[in-house]
């Protein structure tokens, strides 16, 4: 084993230590060290045992994979926990995305400045560029919400729709916002310091030299490495939050909205609360996107794209379950990407139908995620890990249903 | 008025656990259908003087106007059918989009089989078009059955959650696009590419072209014939029966599911209509109906929902406000113009102008 590979299995570890953490059961004074054990076995197995390429593209794959999953999670908020049935994700991602490369990037000068326009550009960081994105993307659920969240499911469908495709129109058509429909281009990469040449100025030596093997093409390592510890942090919030009072009030009003009401809480105000906490996560999910991606444009937040996959991903792992939610986000994103190599594996018996076909066969992908959606839909509406009942975590029996 | 009222297909039923929340009723002053009615029309207004500000002349908003209102029968097609269908099943159907789609590029394809005649002056299309449309529209109608069929009848059987019913319904929106998209690709088409169609000049500087007047009398025609169709046949009072509430109309010896799928029939079949006049107006491209799908639900929500008399008029407003928008607006805001018309009526008056208002 030489030292790329070792570096490269100790930036693998980090999400595969989350991941174990995840799945394992027990108690946690058990779970933390063989989680980590059982990280840096797999980590080192994966990184001697896989080719150099597919381990990259493993990751490349998981990260996009973990992206839809704090999408997903955000969609769970409010869908999940208090029943908001927004058809706007792409909205709020997009918000997040563009927030996120405004704040980050710097404006352009010079030269550049003739093709690329925008309203502004801080040069902040990327945690601020990710939690301006949130904050912004929060402040648009909240304004949405007000008018909307009074009414019925339904409209509140068609509205958020509605939304998400405004917010569309406006990203595409004005230019000194976020250049146009031209793609803005150079969001900077967190932590590339890490894979590039002289190394971050404030890394310990030790780190340097660990890491110094690695070029510019493993980033890939590096980002998943990021975007695994922030789906872990939305993921253990969550999880607090959908357990504390708040949580239950939330299930309260998704199920029995009345006699929440007749309790005493304030429904409207609970309602608003977790749509906003959605709007926010999905807003951190699309700057973090935007990071990854480097250059976004409008053509990005398409409704099949950003809404339609994600409602299939949520209602596949399992409404209401945040678990589910991240399964539902890797299981669909795999079929996904898998389906275009099946495609592209039958592309020579589709130019045999007709010439046009192969040129076509992507959209046999979306053919097979509607089918799948439609499936899960008439077959199975709780998705595959159910929504487990919590009464109360003292009564043991009582979880167990 | 009583006429109007009775051609409403209600949208809500006591027990309709989707019945409006309570919070919404207390805080609403302005539920008041002659106040809304003035609301929509001081829009109208508004979007006359801002479109007058930025240098319009009356001829050009006159001219937009009236385009607003050919547009708006195109948009009546497609909401027409969507309000029955939200009516008598009660769930949005966010596949109505593609059924207009469909029935463009059912049109479409039919047109390339069929001999090209003459074109039909003044109007830029000649007889096979209209052929096309015909034998289309039995097809979309058949597309929208198999489509309920598959994704719907299940559900309706499991009596699912509304939910339920959209997130299949939003299946078979990309389940339709996609078989447009293996079908036909996504370029742009025409039904006549490159075939001049000159606007007519008539008084006050109004230029109209024959075509948009063809598309404006058939869409009113084709919603007369629904309208005394719904009115003066068994089969709509049946369905109006359904809509008001299926249990009491099976027990009164209705077969809901003959009445359901004659819904269908009838929405594919204006869907189709709706497709290819917009399709004749503008191009043809597989998201044609997905920008098409705001202004209609907009339209339907905004006539109170379940009334294609509704329908009509709110998609006439619609149809103006985007157009007339397009004098001091970038035209591509036009569908976003639509929306916020809709919340404006979500927020002031959520049963719309025809609806049965609160119970």
């Amino acid at each position: 084993m030489d030292q790329v590979q070792l570096a490269r299995a100790s930036l693998v570890a980090i999400p595969l230590i989350l991941l174990a953490l995840l799945i394992l059961p027990g108690r946690k004074a058990v779970r933390l060290p063989l989680s980590i054990i059982l990280g840096i076995v797999v980590a080192l197995g994966l990184a001697w045992g896989m080719k150099s390429g597919n381990l990259t593209y493993m990751m490349s794959f998981s990260t996009m994979a973990m992206i839809y999953a704090i999408l997903s999670l955000g969609l769970n908020s409010q869908w999940g926990l208090s029943g908001h049935v927004n058809f706007g994700v792409a909205g709020f991602f997009a918000i997040g995305a563009f927030t996120s490369a405004l704040v980050t990037t710097t404006m352009p000068i010079g030269a550049l400045a003739a093709y690329s326009q925008q309203a502004f550009g801080l040069g902040q960081p990327f945690l601020v560029g990710v939690l301006a994105a949130g904050i912004v993307s929060a402040i648009l659920g909240y304004l949405v919400s007000i008018p909307v969240l009074r009414l019925r499911t339904d409209f509140l469908a068609i509205a958020t729709l509605g939304i998400a495709e405004i917010v569309r129109l406006i990203f595409q058509n004005e230019r000194w916002l976020a250049n146009g429909p031209q793609p803005l281009r150079g969001i900077p990469q967190p932590l590339f310091c890490l894979v590039d040449k002289p190394g971050c100025s404030w890394a310990p030596h030790w780190l340097i030299a660990w890491l110094q093997p690695l070029g510019p093409r493993d980033y890939s390592f590096v980002y998943s490495m990021i975007v695994a510890v922030i789906l872990a942090v939305i993921y253990v919030l969550l999880e607090r939050i959908s357990r504390s009072p708040w949580g239950r009030v939330q299930r309260a009003v998704r199920d029995e909205e009345n006699s929440a009401a007749m309790s005493g809480k304030p429904v409207t105000f609970y309602r608003i609360e977790s749509f906003v906490v959605g709007s926010f996560i999905m807003g951190i999910g699309g700057a973090i996107y935007a990071h990854y991606v480097v250059s976004i444009d409008y053509s990005h937040f398409n409704p099949l794209f950003a809404t339609f996959i994600v409602w299939v991903m949520l209602m596949l792992g399992g409404s209401g379950n945040n678990k589910g939610a991240i399964l539902g986000a890797f299981v669909v994103w795999a079929v996904w990407t898998g389906a275009q190599s099946l495609v592209d594996l039958i592309s020579p018996a589709l130019s045999l139908i007709s010439p046009d076909l192969p040129s076509r066969s992507a959209y046999f992908r979306w053919m097979l995620v509607a089918i799948l959606l439609a499936a899960i839909v008439l077959y199975k509406p709780e998705g595959l890990i159910k929504e487990r009942k919590r009464v109360s975590d003292f009564m043991k029996g009582s979880a167990k249903d | 008025m009583s006429m109007e009222k009775s051609a409403v297909l209600e949208a809500d039923v006591p027990s309709d656990p989707s019945a409006p929340r309570p919070a919404a009723r207390g805080s609403l002053t302005l539920q008041n259908r002659s106040v809304f009615s003035a609301v929509l029309f001081l829009i109208l207004v508004l979007f006359w003087v801002f479109g007058w500000l930025r240098g319009a002349t009356f001829g050009d908003l006159l001219s937009l106007t009236i385009w607003g209102i050919m547009l708006g029968g195109i948009i009546a097609l497609g909401a027409i059918g969507l309000t029955l269908v939200y009516g008598v099943l009660k769930f949005p159907n966010f596949a109505h989009g593609e059924l207009v789609t469909i029935g463009a590029y059912c049109a479409f394809g039919i047109m390339g089989m069929l001999p090209q005649g003459p074109a039909l002056r003044p109007f830029s299309f000649g007889w096979e078009l209209i052929a096309a449309m015909i034998l289309a529209l039995p097809i979309v109608a058949a597309v929208a059955l198999v489509v309920d069929r598959v994704l719907f009848y299940p559900l309706r059987r499991r009596n699912a959650s509304l939910v339920l019913f959209a997130m299949a319904s939003l299946a078979g929106t990309f389940f339709l696009r996609s078989v447009i998209y293996l079908i036909w690709g996504s370029d742009f088409h025409f039904y006549y590419p490159g075939r001049a169609n000159p606007a007519l000049h008539l008084p006050f500087g109004i230029r109209v072209q024959a075509d948009q007047i063809f598309i404006f009398v058939l869409a009113i025609i084709l919603v007369g014939l629904v309208y005394l169709l719904l009115e003066h046949s068994r089969m709509g009072k049946a369905m109006r029966a359904t809509a008001n509430n299926p249990d009491l109309a099976q027990v009164r010896g209705i077969n809901t599911e003959r009445v359901i799928a004659w819904t269908w029939v009838i929405g594919g079949a204006l869907a189709a209509a709706g497709g290819v006049m917009y399709a004749l107006a503008s191009q043809l491209r597989p998201e044609m109906g997905f920008f098409l799908l705001l202004p209609i639900f907009a339209a339907a929500i905004m006539g109170g929902v379940g009334s294609p008399i509704g329908a009509l008029v709110g998609a006439i407003i619609i149809g103006i406000a985007e157009q007339l928008s397009a004098s001091f607006l970038n035209p591509a805001y036009g569908p976003a113009v639509a929306f916020l018309l809709m919340i404006v009526v979500l927020v002031i008056q959520p049963q719309g102008l025809f609806g049965q208002s609160g119970k």
